[in-house]
């Protein structure tokens, strides 16, 4: 049997989002069952179930709802991950809970989306949820989204229903950055533009979802120009073999990066030139995100976790005044004035809040500027500082370096996730 | 010099690769006292293989533990000396058989070694003043650890706690402790059953001879195929006859079933892998099937 090396396939990270109801489970649980990433042994467990609880069909919902208390309340609390691959690509879902109280998990969730899947109940149309999932998958850059159109059969397959909605959601997102947007008219309980082509909507042209999953252009989402090679291990051998080798481990966060190639080392602002990239035992020719290398460089500079290598002619400006989209991830608010720890690329450092801009009401982009404070799963615009210089770049313009966390000193929980618009 | 694509196209094993690497190295720079959990099974021998491309050309900057049950495969045993031999780290050995003698667990002849393993581990854990364990689970296992991060924050006993998990965003992870918590760290997490046999395939690594079809005694108990053994007195209307078999996990002998195969070569058990229609566990862990929350509860209370 000829198989397709996991070798020779791409990857595409999607994020799942709905409200409670709109198929979200059912639409993972039919693309895992018609891609046969279902094992006998699972489908027979959630079968059993299925029939214990007295339901007429075999519940897909059960095969991602893992944790026994999502079980018995039937909803999702957590961010589950999924695989399954085609022979064209593998497949990472984050399966993201809907509601609003969970709106942090939606942010991990989409914070490494290539993709954001929003579902909507076809007899519902668009609700203030969907409006919500479309602005924090915006929000968190995620460059391609697809607005899956559920449960048509209960509609009658109707296409005037497909295309208000279609209509609705399209203005809206032009209040969004959305570049990359696709509507399509599903029915995840009985497969109709899932992975199969509906012989029930003979009206709709474009591409089945399991199609455009397959075949959505992702490469291009890197930023190959700008280098961005956030230090993150010095290694040293101090054998006798390698008595002189000095190499900084890290993962390109932007850039291609070559031997020869002249560097400036952030926040010292040393120069110097690559001597060579090595991958384990290899050399290579050039290193490209998300590559994990270790890079040598022609001087004895001085280097170490936290640093940056960039180019002289194109570098981050090292800033301890940044102003950032958070979202907050705990129950007591977000205050001027508070002190976090904050880990941005590989640096830790300490942050006050300076100011609490605006709170954005993620479902009408109303911008509250009296309520100075966040609440749990709110997002706004806060002013911070740091106590050392991050190197940073606009979330806009890289993921990486444009993101950090907070953290709570005291509990050393993670209570905040930062996109920053710039620093100063 | 090897030259690189020149679309700047990584395949995704090529990106599972690079994430796990970063998680190696990110830990190591960041964690006092890291260990790695190694059983001698496929998915830690991947772990070891990327430990040492993460740190290359310096040794791997941590030392392995290996939680002994006692009824562990002698070929299990020989593939984890060859690999530790041949990257110079050390090895600890947390002896289920000493934490019984020691009182630390108790066997009362009922309890599986898998569930006795937990106590020894997290006591090795705490001797050792381990702050973070690398485990080879991979979140395609199991519907509970589908949901758990890559690190994940452990108690002063050593519990995971389902709900109070940590968010954890784009590739920034937090690795804050209190005295006496410990973090798990899942490098691997990403990675399919059938990546890993890919990946073993591509790098040429070695890995445990009872992977490979080969002739074995064997008897069925509860639906399973297991090992003739010692330490696994046959039950009455229980028969031993030879068979070709392999093994698709590895751990306590006495519970770790095989299944039929003629698959002798990395190519072909990729080729069985990918048309299989039960997940590993299902098939072949006596201790994953008791229900279906068995392995989240066994989690909570510490298991890998
Ligand atoms: N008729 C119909 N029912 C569906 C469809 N998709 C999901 N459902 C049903 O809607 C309910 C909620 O589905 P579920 O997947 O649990 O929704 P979730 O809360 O978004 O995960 C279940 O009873 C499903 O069987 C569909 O396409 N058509
Ligand atoms: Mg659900």
């Amino acid at each position: 049997m000829a198989t397709v090396k996991s070798e020779q396939m791409d990857l595409l990270r999607f994020a799942t989002a709905g409200s409670v109801d709109d198929g979200k489970s059912t639409l993972i649980g039919r693309l895992l069952l018609d891609s046969k990433s279902i094992f006998e042994d699972q489908l027979e467990a959630v079968e059993a179930t299925s029939q214990s609880r007295g339901y007429d069909y075999t519940d897909l919902a059960l095969l991602t709802d893992g944790l026994r208390s999502e079980r018995e309340q039937g909803i999702t609390i957590d961010v589950a991950y999924r695989y399954f691959a085609t022979p064209a690509r593998k497949f990472i879902i984050a399966d993201t809970p809907g509601h609003v109280q969970y709106t942090r998990n939606m942010v991990t969730g989409a914070s490494t989306a290539d993709l954001g899947l929003v579902l909507v109940d076809a007899r519902q149309g668009l609700t203030e949820q969907s409006r919500r999932h479309a602005v924090i998958l915006s929000l968190l850059r995620v460059p391609h989204l697809v607005l899956a159109v559920n449960k048509m059969d209960l509609v009658d397959f109707d296409q005037a229903v497909y295309e208000k909605i279609h209509a609705e959601f399209t203005a809206f997102a032009t209040k969004l950055n959305i570049p990359d947007l696709e509507v399509i008219p599903i029915s995840a309980l009985a497969g109709d533009n899932v992975v199969n082509r509906s012989e029930n909507m003979p009206w709709y042209s474009g591409p089945t979802l399991m199609h455009h999953l397959e075949h959505v252009h992702v490469a291009s989402d890197r930023d190959l120009v700008d280098v961005r090679f956030p230090v993150q291990y010095v290694v040293r051998p101090k054998s006798d073999e390698h008595h002189d080798y000095r190499g900084y481990g890290g993962m390109v966060a932007g850039g291609v990066l070559k031997p020869g190639d002249e560097v400036v080392v952030l926040p010292s602002g040393m120069t110097s030139k690559i001597a060579g990239i090595d991958l384990f035992d290899q050399e290579i020719a050039e290193a490209f995100p998300p590559m994990s290398v270790t890079v040598r460089l022609e001087d004895d500079v001085d280097v170490s976790r936290g640093d940056m290598i960039a180019r002289a002619n194109n570098a981050p400006k090292p800033s301890q005044d940044i102003d950032a989209m958070i979202c907050w991830m705990t129950n007591e608010p977000l205050r001027p004035r508070q002190k976090l720890a904050i880990k941005h690329t590989t640096r830790s450092a300490r942050a006050l809040v300076k100011d609490i801009q605006y709170r954005l009401d993620v479902n009408t982009l109303h911008r509250d500027q009296e309520t100075k404070e966040l609440g749990v799963n709110e997002i706004g615009r806060v002013q911070l500082r740091t106590t050392v210089p991050l190197l940073c770049d606009p979330y806009s313009k890289n993921r990486t370096t444009g993101s950090f966390i907070l953290i709570d000193e005291a509990t050393g929980v993670t209570v905040g996730a930062g996109m920053i618009n710039s620093g100063s | 010099m090897t030259q690189t694509h020149t679309d700047y196209r990584l395949s995704q094993l090529d990106q599972l690769e690079a994430e796990s690497i970063h998680i190696f190295r990110e830990v190591a720079a960041e964690f006092e006292k890291p260990v790695l959990m190694f059983s001698g099974g496929k998915d830690s021998i991947v772990m070891m293989r990327l430990a040492e491309k993460a740190f290359y050309p310096a040794k791997i900057p941590f030392p392995v533990l290996q939680v002994d049950t006692g009824y562990d495969f002698p070929e299990v045993l020989a593939t984890r000396d060859n690999w530790v031999n041949r990257l110079g780290v050390r090895l600890i050995v947390a002896s289920v058989e000493e934490a019984i003698r020691d009182g630390i667990v108790i066997d009362d002849g009922k309890t599986s070694r898998n569930r006795l393993q937990i106590g020894t581990l997290l006591n090795a854990i705490e001797e050792g003043g381990f702050t973070a364990a690398f485990g080879g689970g991979r979140r395609d296992e199991e519907k509970a650890r589908a949901k758990e991060r890559v690190y994940s924050h452990r108690d002063e006993f050593g519990q995971w706690d389902p709900k109070m998990q940590r968010p954890e965003l784009w590739s920034l992870y937090n690795g804050r402790l209190h005295e006496g918590e410990h973090m798990r760290i899942f490098p691997i997490s990403n990675w399919t059953e059938l990546d890993i046999w890919d990946y073993i395939g591509r790098e040429g690594i070695e890995i445990p001879s009872i992977y490979f079809s080969h002739q074995r005694r064997v008897f069925e108990r509860d639906g399973m195929l297991l090992s003739e053994s010692e330490h696994n007195p046959l039950r009455s209307g229980e028969t031993v006859e030879e068979r070709t078999i392999r093994f698709r996990t590895v751990g306590d002998l006495t519970l770790t079933g095989c299944v039929e195969s003629t698959a002798s070569t990395i190519d072909e058990i990729i080729d069985e892998v990918a048309v299989a229609r039960v997940t590993e566990r299902g098939a072949t862990r006596g201790d994953d099937r008791f229900s279906e929350a068995a392995m989240e509860d066994r989690k909570k209370e510490g298991y890998f």
